[in-house]
């Protein structure tokens, strides 16, 4: 097992000697899989996630071209500017996931400042965004102008919800390693917001080719 | 006797798993995706693969997804059940958006007319 982060004290069998002290293992509860029913649960979550989007990018794909008047989705969108979220988006993975490698070595500081990075680019990639809405606000696109507008925003917004979100878990993850309460005993607490944190860039590489580069 | 320990790790299967990457492999896989990405605007821009393009974006997609999902979050290291799990809500979303697809009568591939 790579991670086995949980800090539960388990009894090894073996009587210590009178002057030391037993030997701690940390290891995760026992369960009927031999993994740890927390990751396990991100993954259930992670595939519930799916279905969630899903649903929201089956429905645009169906009411992006049947709105009767505009603004429609080939005079809207500026895809030079979206490829750079998409690439900033791609850059917070490469980061989170060394943030994550850097835990595992023990690198507690180079940790912090892999997961502040990726914090970063995650507002960044926000603040793209919130950017990106105020323009099509302007240009009279908006939740209720028509079907476009209102499947675009429910789509984008919910993946904007779910980066806003993460963001927030990064940064609590930086207070407890700043706080002296991540080791690298801890690393799964990290893995763990990683794997949420890559589903969302994932989601960003659909939504990216379905939305904005498959033509109308 | 085998102690609450030795339990754990003989339900572990061990061998079903793999020590994750390091951080050369994961910088070369985030080249490669800003790589596709780059190749995706590329073939968006050109008129001259405008008949493929769709099939084309839906495979470096495609690519991209099982470059992150494989080697970032590790299905391709971690117990297979992992991958059972996120596949089975996968492939329920997808047979979701190609129902509604057919349903509506809206499938984006142009072929179809």
């Amino acid at each position: 097992m790579a991670h086995t982060a949980i800090p539960v004290i388990v009894d090894t069998g073996a009587a210590p000697p009178a002057a030391v002290a037993a030997p701690l293992v940390l290891e995760h509860p026992h369960t009927s899989t031999g993994l740890d029913s927390r990751k396990l649960l991100m993954w259930a979550f992670l595939a519930s996630d799916c279905m969630f989007f899903g649903t929201l990018i089956a429905t645009y794909l169906v009411y992006k071209n049947r709105s009767p008047e505009g603004p429609l989705p080939r005079e809207t969108f500026d895809v030079p500017y979206t490829s750079v979220s998409a690439f900033v988006l791609l850059l917070s993975s490469l980061t989170m996931v060394l943030a994550l490698a850097a835990i595992q070595r023990g690198e507690e500081r180079r940790m912090r400042v892999w997961l502040s990075a990726t914090a970063l680019l995650g507002c960044v990639f926000l603040g793209g965004q919130f950017y990106e809405f105020t323009t099509f606000y302007h240009e009279g696109l908006t939740l209720s102008r028509n079907l476009f507008g209102s499947s675009f925003f429910t789509l984008t917004g919910f993946h904007g919800t779910h980066v806003f979100i993460g963001v927030f878990w990064l940064l609590s993850l930086v207070a407890h390693s700043f706080r002296g309460r991540l080791h690298q005993e801890h690393s799964l607490f990290v893995e763990i917001a990683g794997l949420y944190w890559h589903f969302v860039d994932i989601v960003w590489i659909l939504i990216f080719t379905l939305v904005y580069l498959i033509p109308d | 006797m085998a102690t609450e320990h030795d339990l754990a790790h003989d339900h572990a299967e061990p061998e079903l798993e793999h020590a994750h990457p390091g951080a050369k492999t994961y910088t070369i896989v985030g080249v490669i995706l800003a790589v596709i990405t780059l190749a995706e605007v590329f073939f968006y821009t050109q008129e001259s693969v405008r008949a493929i393009l769709v099939p084309l974006l839906l495979v470096l997609s495609a690519t991209k997804f099982v470059l992150v999902v494989g080697f970032y979050m590790h299905l391709r290291f971690d117990h297979p059940l992992f991958t059972g799990v996120f596949g089975f809500g996968l492939m329920v979303a997808g047979s979701i958006i190609t129902a509604l697809m057919f349903l509506f009568g809206q499938y984006p591939l142009p072929h179809r007319g």
